[in-house]
């Protein structure tokens, strides 16, 4: 199910991206983490405003057997989250990079991007 | 964290796992497969069709002698001296405290008795029997043939067609809790029909060196009856939902049979036994916390250890919970103080420190649809 990690974002070692649209942040995790998750059954959302700070734990997501932490790819106000994976968790396993996005925060600090890897080094890291 | 240094055991169908790419992890000392495809689909295909098992990490004890069935009336909680022929039992071994050493099946055969325990247990299991049989001067032999025995479980409605198919056991006749020995696609087996998902299915106990010739019949013959292989995964989902308990979870040294709805396996009156003592007095006075079912009413799971309120305090823990496949509802047991078991209750679940409404149900969650009539 694993998806080649899309060339327009950057991505954590803990294997969340970030995609921009002008100041805004998208964030969400990669096919990777999703497919080490299994069935996706839930997903706990950050509150709406809340700040998240870079690699700091922000929700969870729960797979059938499993708690996982999410870890923010980089720091700001959550703008919006997105509804459709309180009804459908599973969309994190089937587009994880499109319509499972988790949440878009307004970016704090544009230099954080540095901190995180393009595709081709998070391809590396996940081949290794 | 892994052991870098332990090494694990395989199966003898650790290869049949890998070619059919399951995701292996460690458990009870042994690499087992968790799941192949995803546990919620594993878990479906034995609500709805058969799913395969290898189950083959498991203890399996043998008593034979003359003192075969005294010792085993001694040493279980329950009675084998109520085994019929080819009849099966669900037990436990309790230490003298009552606490529950393990939970097992016992299995009248041909020429005594079979254990078969939980692979977590498989020592303990072994120390405690070795132990009562040379204190007791039981005139019994035990031989622990877990390493020469694999163990295959179809299980799911389609599990007794798919075995119709490869054995001339006459399955019309061997009902629940039986078992009897035959050939199963030309392996000589030992056919249980027991299980631990709340559906129909078989156990399958054959010769190690036999097991792959044995797995690869069923995954083919099982194709166009929807098969899959199922890990461990599923078998936690599924046993869940039946209200069926883990060790380790629902059970352990700290637990008697009372505490765990298990009073009915005791039998006090069958005469003296390890643990009578004390599981009389339990007995007597009522257990001092009481194994419920829990149903969430919000949108938060409840898992293992999870502390869980009455009246705003902390009063039990959560023993296993997850999303049920099958009914869509997330569900746990827990235990709580027998004063405060009762269905219907609420009760709240800390959920990451945050207390989440949940309701006790009558347990199981899922019972198996009944057979049309004929």
């Amino acid at each position: 199910m694993s998806t080649t990690p899309p060339d327009d974002r950057r991505y954590s070692r803990e294997h969340e991206w970030v995609r921009l649209e002008g100041s805004v942040a998208v964030i969400g995790i990669t096919s990777f983490a999703a497919d080490e998750l299994g069935d996706i059954v839930y997903v706990e959302l950050p509150e709406i405003g809340a700040r998240l700070a870079q690699f700091a734990s922000f929700g969870v997501v729960e797979s059938v057997k499993a708690v996982s932490d999410l870890f923010a790819p980089v720091s700001g106000d959550v703008a919006e989250v997105n509804g459709d994976l309180r009804g459908s968790p599973e969309l994190l396993n089937t587009d994880p990079f499109g319509g499972g996005w988790i949440a878009k925060v307004t970016l704090a600090d544009q230099a954080e991007m540095d901190k995180l890897l393009d595709a081709a080094a998070y391809v590396e890291l996940t081949a290794g | 964290m892994t052991d870098a240094t332990a090494v694990l055991r395989h199966t003898p169908l650790h290869a049949s796992h890998l070619a059919l790419g399951a995701r292996m992890v460690p458990y009870a000392g042994y690499e087992m497969p968790v799941q192949y495809s995803s546990i919620i689909d594993e878990h479906r295909t034995v609500r709805s069709a058969v799913g395969l098992f290898d189950l083959s990490h498991m203890g399996e004890l043998h008593l034979s002698g003359p003192e075969a069935l005294a010792f085993a009336r001694y040493a279980v909680v329950s009675d084998p001296g109520l085994l019929e022929p080819g009849q099966a039992q669900y037990s436990m071994l309790c230490a003298a405290d009552g606490g529950i050493i393990d939970d097992l099946i016992v299995y009248r055969v041909e020429d005594g008795y079979l254990i078969v325990c939980n692979a977590a247990n498989h020592a303990a299991v072994l120390a405690q029997l070795e132990s009562l049989s040379a204190h007791g001067d039981f005139d019994v032999h035990l031989a622990d043939r877990s390493d020469e025995t694999a163990l295959i479980a179809p299980q799911g409605p389609r599990a007794a067609e798919l075995l119709g198919r490869l054995t001339d056991v006459d399955l019309t006749t061997l009902g629940n809790y039986r078992s009897i020995q035959g050939r199963v696609a030309g392996t000589e087996c030992l056919v249980a029909r027991t299980g631990y998902t709340g559906e129909d299915g078989f156990e399958l106990f054959c010769a190690a060196r036999r097991a792959p010739r044995l797995w690869d019949a069923l995954m083919s013959t099982g194709q166009d009856l929807g098969l899959q292989p199922c890990g461990l995964g599923s078998r936690d989902t599924l046993r869940l939902e039946a209200g069926m308990p883990l060790y380790g979870n629902e059970l352990d040294r700290s637990v008697n049979p009372y505490e765990a709805n298990l009073g009915r396996v005791v039998k006090l009156e069958k005469g003296e036994f390890v643990g009578r003592g004390a599981l009389a007095a339990v007995q007597q006075t009522g257990p001092q916390r009481r194994l419920v079912g829990l149903v969430m009413r919000d949108e938060a799971i409840a898992r293992h250890g999870y502390p869980v309120l009455v009246d705003g305090a902390e009063a039990g823990q959560v023993t296993s919970g997850t999303l049920s496949p099958t009914l869509g509802e997330r569900i746990a047991m827990a235990y709580l103080p027998a004063a405060d078991a009762a269905l219907g209750g609420a009760v709240e679940v800390l959920v990451r420190e945050r207390p989440h409404p949940a309701e006790q149900v009558k347990l199981p969650f899922y019972r198996r649809p009944k057979p049309d009539a004929a």
